[in-house]
């Protein structure tokens, strides 16, 4: 099979219908303020994602993908655009949408479970109830028998998976992750790719990945965004059709290959124009000193 | 094999923080016996020693020693609670910050101990004046060391509350001020450290109170042994508040 006929390039967001859409985001326009001038770090960024779907948004370091995940998860405002979760405008965080950071962020005075536990107490469960919903999301993400201890004793995989089962204790509609795994090595990040999979398929939870690591955005998502780089457009969205279920040895395979080559030549061309415009940003403040 | 089960030992680190306290005591009994030191201006440890009893039965420390002690608390207790609400107060009002942050901070190097004049006049030759001496003294770190711990808590934590949908209440209290403690806890033992240095000062000056009278009276007597036994007791309530602090931040944050 060829990669022409197994990819189709989409403008903008045409593969999913708005109607079946869980999440529309419809023109979204983003510009901040900087001492250099206005940027604009999205541009006119529309996409769908079915329920249940899991979509991979990839881009070169600087294209706006933050910002995007921020605009979408009602962190940021001031944008032009609207973005909907199922039928409803976001304008500020929303209950539907779940988070996971590219940071860090467990929270080191509480144990596993108490971390996890963390929006079931925000919500007012009872603490007995709050702690068998949360040791169902311990167990779900593999952490079973570490309950009881602290972030400080777990490792930075470990710890990105108590954020993980933290945000799905909120069963959110929506997963929202921003480069979850990307202070892991690359055998970590490809068996927690793994585990996203399995919880992905068992919860049939809706997923937006963003993540400028290739092979992660093939082996986890149904279809990728790939993103140009600054101002932050959709350049276009590729269907990945590799068989689900799936697990790590499917980055061994021909197709995988195929995609992440075909990716990469989508990619390269706004990577390059990154770079080079580091080294301009790089040259010129070099010049104003 | 015993001397490295000995060193991976739990109690290694205190045995060894003991000896090497007795082993300078020790030399300096030597130093002060061989002529190195002068003994009418430092009396030898093994008098100081012996003079123990001497002070407790016959000049009341343990009534002094609870009287400091006493001053000492109620001073740490209005630390923290002035000095933590001073502090938040800084970081939820941010023109109030910008237009005191630097009167804080100067206030925390001024000689404060030499306004005693004025706080007797204000709360009398009482308790009162050595307690409030001792929070004025000690204040300006708890406020300082708490709006360094709100302002510096990771952004993704309070992105974390965001996404979950906190109030400002519960973003406080369940994320900002955990994050916090740690740099309080900091500002709270130099308070306190501050606090009763100005609390045994004050005694020392006004002649009253606790230990600090003591030192005083002892002093004055030219009875050096009491003298520095009475110094001695000084160290072990700021050793047992120290104690009782570190306990308090372990429960408090147990998973650092």
């Amino acid at each position: 099979m060829s990669v022409a006929s197994l990819n189709r390039a989409h403008d903008g967001s045409a593969a999913v219908d708005p109607a079946n859409a869980i999440l529309v985001v419809d023109n979204i326009t983003k510009r901040f303020e900087t001492p250099d001038g206005v940027l604009t770090a999205l541009d006119d960024v529309s996409l769908n994602v079915a329920p249940g779907e899991f979509l991979g948004v990839i881009g070169p370091s600087g294209c706006g993908k933050s910002t995007l995940f921020n605009v979408i998860g009602g962190l940021t405002d001031g944008y032009d655009g609207r973005v909907t979760v199922a039928g409803e405008t976001v304008k500020g965080p929303h209950a539907s949408i779940g988070m996971v950071f590219q940071e860090e962020s467990t929270f080191p005075w509480r144990t596993v479970i108490d971390n996890v536990a963390f929006p079931l107490e925000v919500a007012g469960l009872a603490k007995a109830q709050r702690y068998e919903k949360a040791r169902h999301f311990v167990n779900l993400v593999g952490l079973d028998g570490f309950e009881r201890r602290y972030p400080a004793e777990l490792s930075g995989g470990m710890r990105q998976r108590v954020s993980m089962a933290r945000t799905l204790a909120s069963e959110p509609k929506i997963l929202l992750m921003d480069e979850p795994f990307a202070s892991l090595d690359e055998q970590t990040r490809l068996l927690l790719g793994d585990k996203v999979l399995q919880i992905q398929q068992e919860l049939k939870q809706t997923t937006l990945l963003i993540t400028h690591n290739i092979t992660e955005a093939v082996q986890l998502s149904d279809r990728i965004l790939v993103m140009t780089y600054r101002p932050g457009k959709v350049k276009r969205i590729v269907d990945i059709d590799l068989p689900r279920p799936r697990t790590s040895e499917i980055v061994s395979s021909e197709a995988f290959g195929r995609y992440v080559a075909q990716i990469w030549s989508d990619l390269r061309e706004e990577a390059s124009q990154g770079m080079r415009d580091d080294e301009t940003r790089t040259r010129q403040a070099g010049e104003k000193r | 094999m015993a001397a490295m089960a000995l060193k991976r030992s739990r109690s290694f680190p205190l045995v060894l923080g003991a000896v090497v306290l007795v082993a300078s005591i020790a030399l300096i009994e030597l130093m002060i016996r061989g002529g190195l030191i002068n003994r009418f201006i430092v009396p030898l440890p093994s008098q100081i020693v012996m003079s123990f009893e001497r002070i407790i039965v016959e000049e009341d420390v343990p009534a002094r020693f609870w009287l400091t002690l006493r001053e000492a608390f109620w001073a740490t207790l209005l630390l923290i609670v002035f000095g933590i609400g001073g502090g938040a107060l800084l970081h939820r009002i941010h023109t109030l910050r910008l237009a005191t942050e630097t009167w804080v901070a100067a206030m925390a190097s001024a000689p404060t101990v030499l306004m005693y004049p004025l706080f007797l006049v204000i709360f009398g030759r009482s308790a009162n004046t050595i307690i409030m001496m001792g929070f004025v003294a000690g204040l300006a770190p708890v406020i300082l060391k708490t709006l360094e711990g709100l302002s510096s808590t990771r952004r993704v934590l309070i992105n974390v509350g965001r996404s979950f949908k906190l109030t400002p209440a519960q973003l406080y209290w369940k994320i900002l001020f955990p994050a916090a403690l740690p740099t309080i806890f900091v500002g709270i033992k130099l308070g306190m450290i501050f606090a009763l240095i100005n609390i045994v000062g004050v005694e020392f000056l006004i002649n009253f109170g606790g230990l600090g009278q003591l030192i005083n009276e002892l002093a004055e007597r030219y009875d050096l042994p009491g003298t520095y036994a009475a110094i001695c007791f000084v160290i072990l309530v700021s050793v047992l508040f120290f104690m009782f602090i570190e306990r308090v931040e372990r429960w408090l944050i147990p998973g650092d």
